[in-house]
């Protein structure tokens, strides 16, 4: 079978692993370093993505985008309140979030897609071959439009999305592999976008969640804006300054709240520095662990009642939680470990790496779908109670909320009035009375012969799969004909857009993959030229009238080169140099050689 | 969200991949193709347990989580479309049947749905000796909105007072008739251990099925009234 890969698509870091024999293993980049940042930047010349994207953040803040799993399966609407955080503009369109940037405009999806790319070709470089198949994570919490969009980014990367797992789930799978341990386990992860609680069964393998809740839209993000607020309020008092229309300074304010703000998790006060725009100095500002603590305690205290209505789903006291283990990059934060600590009256496990555990995790998951791992099992649920819309605007629930998955429903439908042709069917997902304050999944329209009020028999099955995303499939009792659907997603894309989207991503491939020649050559040019600035001042006397001629024609060709954008041209130019300054350089060894030989004896060189 | 064009084989006594008889068994003797799960099977067989209603919860569970190993999409991956089809089918089934076996109040109101083909939903009925107690607590209610519309305290308070005597009587009426369904579960479980050879024996099944459907609809009532009681209070 081809190879599965696992991957944790956060909302600051994303990172691929795989299975190393038994032990789940992140797969580094060049520098060593597991950590991709989520963030995909524009430039003159393409896009970038990771690292390289991150360099971005101050010099290019209009069109370098981050945090964007917030923006996953969600429209305009949804994220008003934040707007004001972010240097880069947002629109949208059929109930689509796009992101301007350049003169682009791309949904998350396609951000996503980017960085899924560059996570691939992470494993494909890793392994020296294709990479095709994905176990993707996603937050617990997250609704059927999210886990639909995350399905769609990884198509737009090339990738077959075998399975959408939870991350807390695959936490608890790395977890339970590495332990083997029995009993009631609760995962509390807070990441930097988003908050989940999972409550397992671990049992001779099986991982039963026996519930699940949280928040898509509170992470460390939100604790960063906390400081921001505080930084902003600052400089307009004492230096009349506004980050409008300054995003450079927006992104700057933004980097050094979050450096702060992991600094005081070790120490108790720490002092930020921003440089002021225009080269008027520098604004500081002390901030105290108290502080930090003051300014967040209310985004702390939300992610307790999820937890506590976890517990109740699970029908559990805090008390019969024999271990909690923190995931991701927030827990660290002492506040929130005393938080979960004096919530569930145990010490949190933190030993496994939070940043890691989530992609350890899906490697496992990515094992055990391979057919490696046979012992292990992991049996999820659904977050959300599904539901449908009935008369008089209410929802009429479906699928209860934390129910096991795979798992469906059925409901009969049919018409009101003679020849009726289509019955209008509301999806909806949510815990709310109203069908108004539930999320809007699709409508669909079900086509129907005509016929006289009440005769025909449509039945749908409502079937959430493994994935936790549903499926739709509508039957004509009489005949026993599968029915034709008409879907139109709330916030989500369809497949002819999903298509088109592949297609445009090999474009901007193109772009990046010439963009990526283009700084390499660079580089080595850069390098070449210091080589034969060097090779002349030492040894210039031994070349010969035409060689040094020749050799300064190429450097000033390279130079030019250089100017261009056509690293074909670069290339060509790097070339001619190494030819131009070749018996130079043979002759500069050679010298070197006899330089060097000059204290030795003999013996020590034969 | 997705759509899916394709229908599930039903369950059938032959293989749906190479047509020979497969006996009831999960996966076809010839060409070990997995088998969908009838959607009538019933639940109690699924798990290999007789009709009781007090079931060994920890059996209930070993056999789930054995059947979750054969039927989960986990184990079909790279299988054939049909076959991962089959296994999604199964699974919803199985979680289902767990789901429903494994809380005592479902788990009797599936009991009755075999036995005595009572619908899915059992609607709710005021139990008779709880009529005038009803009565009066919708009279405390109005009072108790109408206080609250004209900001009268003083009547605001009483009128609590009186709904929170009219939660204990509930509460208690409740606990009542819980204790009652947890007696029937016995005399039930007494009579599939001995099936019913006579008329007597065959009317006492029938009475104790009718009588456990009574308390299950008045039971359904006075859930109802406590959890609004408990939204008007909080
Ligand atoms: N030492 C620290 N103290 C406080 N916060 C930290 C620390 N280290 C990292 N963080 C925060 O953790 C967040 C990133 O965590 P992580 O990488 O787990 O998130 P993610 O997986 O990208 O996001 P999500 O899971 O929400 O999609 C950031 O907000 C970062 O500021
Ligand atoms: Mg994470």
């Amino acid at each position: 079978m081809a190879r599965i890969v696992g991957i944790d698509l956060g909302t600051t870091n994303s990172l691929v692993a795989y299975m190393n024999g038994k032990t789940p293993t992140v797969i580094p980049g060049p520098e060593g370093r597991t950590l991709v940042p989520s963030i995909v930047a524009y430039t003159p010349s393409g896009f970038l993505t990771g690292d390289a994207a991150k360099e971005q953040l101050v010099r290019n803040p209009e069109h370098t985008v981050y945090s964007v799993k917030r923006f996953m399966g969600k429209g305009l609407a949804d994220v008003t309140q934040e707007l004001r955080y972010f240097p880069f503009k947002l629109t949208e369109q059929n109930g689509v979030i796009r992101l301007q940037i350049g003169n682009k405009s791309l949904t998350p999806p396609e951000i996503s897609a980017m960085v899924l790319k560059e996570l691939k070709a992470r494993a494909e470089a890793f392994f020296g071959e294709e990479i095709r198949k994905a176990v993707i994570t996603v937050p617990a919490y997250f609704n059927d439009s999210q886990r639909q969009a995350t399905k769609d980014a990884g198509k737009i990367a090339g990738l077959e999305v075998v399975r959408i797992v939870n991350e807390p789930t695959a936490a608890s799978l790395a977890y339970g592999l590495q332990k083997r341990k029995q009993g009631i386990i609760a995962v509390y992860d807070l990441g930097g976008g988003t908050f989940d609680i999972s409550i397992l069964k671990l049992k001779s393998g099986i991982f039963e969640v026996l519930a699940t809740n949280g928040n898509t839209h509170l992470g460390g993000d939100d604790f960063d804006r906390r400081l921001v607020d505080v930084m902003m309020q600052d400089l307009k008092v004492k230096h009349s300054l506004s980050v409008e229309g300054r995003p450079e300074l927006q992104q700057e304010l933004r980097i050094r709240a979050e450096q702060a703000k992991c600094r005081l998790s070790t120490d108790t006060e720490t002092v930020v520095e921003v440089p002021l725009p225009d080269g008027k100095g520098h604004y500081r500002r002390t901030f105290t662990r108290a502080e930090l603590e003051k300014l967040v305690d209310d985004l702390v205290e939300k992610t307790l009642a999820p937890c506590r209505q976890a517990l109740a789903d699970a029908g559990l006291p805090a008390t019969d939680v024999d271990e909690v283990v923190l995931v991701g990059g927030s827990t660290r934060m002492p506040l929130v470990q005393q938080r979960v600590q004096a919530l569930f009256g145990k010490t949190p496990h933190c030993e496994l790496n939070p940043d890691e555990v989530v992609a350890l995790g899906a490697a496992v998951q990515a094992d055990i779908l391979s057919g490696g791992i046979q012992d292990m099992l992991l049996l999820d649920v659904t977050p959300l109670t599904l539901g449908i819309e009935t008369m008089g605007g209410v929802m009429s629930s479906l699928i209860r909320r934390n129910t096991t998955i795979p798992t469906s429903a059925k409901e009969l439908f049919t018409t009101f009035v003679d020849g009726q042709t289509s019955v209008d069917i509301h999806i909806l997902q949510g815990e709310r009375e109203l069908a108004k304050d539930n999320r809007s999944l699709a409508r669909f329209q079900l086509r129907i012969p005509p016929m006289p009020a009440g005769v025909p028999r449509i039945e749908v099955t409502f079937m959430i799969d493994a994935n936790g995303i549903l499926n739709v499939t509508a039957r004509d009792v009489r005949t026993g004909e599968v029915q034709s659907i008409e879907v139109k997603p709330s916030y989500g894309l369809t497949d002819q857009e999903v298509e088109r989207m592949i297609r445009d991503s090999f474009v901007y491939a193109k772009q990046d993959i010439q963009e990526r020649q283009r700084i390499e050559a660079m580089n080595e040019a850069e390098s070449i030229l210091r080589a034969t600035e060097k090779a002349l001042a030492r040894a210039g006397n031994l070349a010969t009238p035409e060689e040094l001629a020749a050799i300064q024609a190429a450097v000033a060709n390279l130079k030019s080169a250089m100017a261009g954008t056509d690293h074909r041209a670069l290339r060509d130019a790097i070339e001619k140099l190494n030819k131009a300054s070749y018996s130079l350089a043979e002759k500069l060894m050679n010298s070197t050689l006899q330089e060097a030989l000059k204290d030795k004896k003999l013996s020590d060189v034969t | 969200m997705e759509i899916t064009k394709k229908e599930l084989p039903l369950a059938r006594s032959m293989c749906w991949h190479c047509q020979s008889d497969i006996g009831g068994e999960y996966f076809c003797n010839q060409c070990v193709k997995v088998q969908p799960l009838s959607k009538d099977m019933d639940y109690f067989t699924c798990f290999g347990l007789p009709r009781k209603l007090n079931i060994d919860t920890a059996r209930l569970e070993t056999k789930f989580y054995e059947l979750s190993r054969v039927f989960h999409p986990d184990f079909f991956e790279g299988k054939s479309e049909m076959e991962r089809a089959v296994s999604l089918a199964n699974s919803a089934i199985l979680n289902q049947a767990y789901r429903t076996l494994k809380d005592p109040l479902q788990r009797v109101e599936y009991l009755l749905r075999l036995e005595a083909g009572a619908a899915k939903d059992i609607p709710g009925k005021a139990p008779a000796d709880l009529f005038e107690a009803i009565l009066e607590m919708q009279e405390h209610l109005e009072a108790f909105h109408a206080a609250t519309a004209e900001n009268d305290a003083k009547t605001l308070a009483r009128a609590g007072e009186l709904l929170r005597g009219a939660r204990k009587t509930l509460e208690a009426k409740r606990a009542a008739l819980e204790n009652r369904l947890a007696e029937l579960f016995q005399i039930w479980d007494k009579l599939v251990e001995k099936p019913p050879h006579d008329q007597t024996q065959t009317a006492t099944k029938e009475r104790t099925l009718k009588e456990m459907r009574d308390l299950l609809s008045e039971r359904s009532y006075v859930m109802n009234m406590l959890q609004n009681l408990n939204e008007v209070l909080a």
